[in-house]
C-alpha cells in the first residue's frame, strides 16, 4: 500500500506578536495561539493532493510534542489525513531526536513519501527533513515548490538561491515544502466532525526506543536590539537630501 | 584549546560565493581556530586557488569528482563526514546551499547542528535567530562533541583575500549514492548585483500591483546599481521571482541602503532587512509597520513617487 507520512509541529501561530519571558528563559507561550508550523501545512496539502490525484492510498500524519499536540492532529485529520500518529513528550525535542522518531516511523509505516515543512516558525531551524533523510539513507528534496511523481521517482523543483532548480529522485524520499507548493484547503465543519472519529494513536519516546538527547543548551533568551525610530520627510526632495547627507548616496 | 574548523565552500563551479568568506570570519572569531575549506568540485582548481587566499586559512581540501558536479546534498554529505574526521566543528553558508546540506553532514556524523550563527561566544556557545528574528537565543553546545553550524552570512563581513594556504588532494572513500539526480537550474538575470552582495537593495511589494510596474523598480535600480529585492507578497502574486525574495524564509540581507517600495513590512519581511544599515520605507499607508524600522518614512503613492525620484537622482 503505498502511504505518505506527513510531520507536523505545533507552533506558535504566526500572526502572533511574539513576547520574551522576563526570566530571559524563552518566549511565552501559555495562553498564547498555536497552531500548525505553516510549512506543515502545506506538506500535509500537497501529501492530499497526491493521494487525491491517485498516487497515494493513505496519508498519515504525525507530531511529536504535549498532548496539545491532538489539536493540530484533530485539524490535520480534518483537512482530509486518513490517521494520525502522536508521539507525546513533555521535554522539548531537538531536531536530530526529531529525526530519529520519524525514521522509527518509517520503519514502522513504510511510506513512499515523507513531506514535511522546511522549517517551523518557531526555532527556524531547517534541519529536521534533512537529517531524516541522511538516517534514513533516502533522497531529500528541499525547499520544493513543485512536485511531480511518476514511476517510483519524483520530479521536484526548487526554490534556491539561484532561482529554481529542478532534481529527480527515487521512492522513498524526503521533500521539504516552501511556500509556493500549494495554497492549504480550509477545513469545513462537516470533515471537523469526521475527523473525531479517525484514529489518532500515541507512543511515547520510550515506545519507540528514543532516548530525548538534549544536546543544545538554551543559555539565554534575548529581544532583538531594536532600531531607532527613524524620520519622516515630507516629499521626494527631502528624501534625497536626508540620504546625501547620511552619505549613502 | 585549538578549535579545528571545517568550512564547506559554496562556488558554482568557477567562482568562489563570498558566503564562504563570511563563514571564514565567524570561524576566526573562535578561539584557536584553525581553519581548512572544503572544495568538492568537478574540477575544483579556480575555486580552491580563491579560498586558499582568503587571510586567515590554513589549508583547502580539494575533493574533485565528476559527482561533485552539482551540490547535491546526498552526494556530497557522505563524503564531508568522511573528511569532517578530526575537526571540531564543521560550518556552512546559511543559504539555500548551506541549508540543504549541512543538516545532512550533522546527522551522518551524529552531532548537533546550530543554525544561522550571528555571533560567537566562545568555542561552543553561540547567538542565534528564533521566531523570525523576534528573539536571539544564546545556546551552548557540548564540549566534549563536535558541532554543525551554519553561518548567517548578513552578520559577518567577508575575511578579505590576503594569504596562501596549501592546496591538498582529497578522496574521502565513501561510497556515492545514485538516488538522487540533478536535472536543471533556471537562474535569473546575472547582469545586475547579487541581492546577498549588493550595497544598496530596492524591494518591491504587493503595492506595485503588476509585474509590469514592478518592472519600474528596475529603472530606479539600475539609476542607483542596486539589486531588486521583493517582499513575499510581490513574489506569491507572481510579480517577481522566487530568488527575489527578502525575509525570514527568503533572503536575509545586510546592504548599506535598503529601499522599500509599497513593502507594508510584516515581521517575516523585516526579520530579512533588519541588518541593513540604512532603511528607507516608501508607503501610502502611513500605519504600515515598514514606518517603524526605517531611517527615513516617506509616506505616499509609488506611482508619483517613482518617476521624481528617479527624476532626481538623474540629475546628481
Amino acid at each position: 500500500m503505498s502511504r505518505i507520512l506527513v510531520c507536523i509541529k505545533r507552533v506558535v501561530d504566526f500572526n502572533v506578536r511574539v513576547r520574551i519571558k522576563p526570566d530571559g528563559s524563552g518566549v511565552v507561550t501559555d495562553g498564547v495561539k498555536m497552531s500548525i508550523n505553516p510549512f506543515d501545512e502545506i506538506a500535509l496539502e500537497e501529501a492530499l493532493r497526491v493521494k487525491e490525484r491517485g498516487g497515494a492510498q493513505e496519508v498519515v500524519v504525525t507530531s511529536i510534542g504535549p498532548s496539545e499536540c491532538q489539536q493540530q492532529l484533530r485539524t490535520a485529520l480534518a483537512m482530509g489525513a486518513d490517521r494520525a500518529i502522536l508521539v507525546q513528550t513533555e521535554v522539548s525535542v531537538e531536531p536530530l531526536t526529531a529525526a530519529r522518531v520519524f525514521l522509527e516511523l518509517t520503519r514502522r509505516e513504510q511510506p513512499q513519501l515523507v513531506i514535511l515543512g522546511k522549517q517551523a516558525i518557531d526555532d527556524d531551524n531547517n534541519q529536521t527533513g534533512q537529517m531524516l533523510a541522511a538516517l534514513w539513507g533516502r533522497p531529500q528534496a528541499t525547499f520544493a515548490s513543485r512536485l511531480e511523481l511518476e514511476g517510483g521517482k519524483a520530479t521536484v523543483t526548487r526554490e534556491v538561491d539561484a532561482g529554481l532548480e529542478t532534481i529527480e529522485v527515487d521512492l522513498p524520499a524526503v521533500i521539504t515544502t516552501d511556500l509556493r507548493l500549494n495554497e492549504p484547503r480550509y477545513v469545513k465543519l462537516p470533515e471537523i466532525m469526521k475527523a473525531k472519529k479517525k484514529p489518532l494513536a500515541t507512543f511515547s519516546l520510550q515506545d519507540l526506543g528514543i532516548a530525548a538527547a538534549q544536546q543544545l543548551k538554551v543559555v539565554r533568551c534575548d529581544p532583538p536590539p531594536q532600531r531607532q525610530k527613524g524620520l519622516m520627510v515630507k516629499d521626494v526632495g527631502e528624501l534625497v537630501a536626508a540620504l546625501k547627507k547620511k552619505g549613502v548616496l | 584549546m585549538t578549535t579545528r574548523i571545517l568550512i564547506v565552500a559554496e562556488h558554482d563551479g568557477a567562482r568562489l560565493n563570498a558566503s564562504t568568506a563570511k563563514c571564514v570570519t565567524c570561524a576566526r572569531a573562535l578561539p584557536q581556530a584553525e581553519i581548512a575549506i572544503a572544495v568538492l568540485a568537478a574540477d575544483g582548481g579556480a575555486v580552491c586557488a580563491q579560498a586558499a587566499a582568503l587571510t586567515g586559512v590554513s589549508r583547502v581540501l580539494r575533493v574533485d569528482h565528476a559527482a561533485n558536479a552539482h551540490a547535491l546534498a546526498a552526494t556530497w554529505a557522505p563524503q564531508i563526514a568522511a573528511l569532517a574526521k578530526g575537526f571540531t566543528h564543521v560550518f556552512g553558508p546559511s543559504t539555500t546551499f548551506g541549508k540543504d546540506l549541512m543538516p545532512r553532514v550533522a546527522a551522518l556524523l551524529g552531532i548537533p547542528q546550530v543554525s544561522d550563527i550571528m555571533a560567537v561566544e566562545g568555542a561552543h556557545r553561540f547567538r542565534r535567530p528564533v521566531y523570525a528574528g523576534n528573539a536571539i537565543l544564546t545556546v551552548e553546545a557540548p564540549a566534549d562533541s563536535a558541532l554543525v553550524g551554519t553561518v548567517r552570512v548578513a552578520s559577518f563581513e567577508a575575511t578579505p583575500a590576503g594569504g596562501s594556504a596549501p592546496i591538498e588532494n582529497a578522496s574521502p572513500a565513501v561510497e556515492l549514492p545514485t538516488h538522487t539526480r540533478f536535472v536543471s537550474v533556471s537562474a535569473g538575470s546575472t547582469d545586475r548585483p547579487d541581492l546577498q552582495a549588493a550595497s544598496r537593495v530596492i524591494s518591491g511589494g504587493r503595492a506595485l500591483g503588476s509585474a509590469e510596474n514592478f518592472k519600474l523598480l528596475f529603472s530606479l535600480a539600475d539609476k542607483l546599481g542596486a539589486a531588486v529585492g521583493a517582499s513575499r507578497a510581490a513574489v506569491d502574486a507572481g510579480y517577481a521571482p522566487n530568488e527575489l525574495q527578502v525575509g525570514q524564509t527568503g533572503k536575509i540581507i545586510a546592504p548599506e541602503l535598503y529601499i522599500a517600495i509599497g513593502i507594508s513590512g510584516a515581521i517575516q519581511h523585516l526579520t530579512g532587512i533588519k541588518d541593513a544599515r540604512t532603511i528607507v520605507a516608501i508607503n501610502k499607508d502611513a500605519e504600515a509597520p515598514i514606518f517603524e524600522v526605517a531611517d527615513l518614512g516617506l509616506v505616499g503613492d509609488l506611482f508619483t513617487i517613482l518617476p521624481e525620484l528617479e527624476r532626481l537622482l538623474s540629475q546628481r
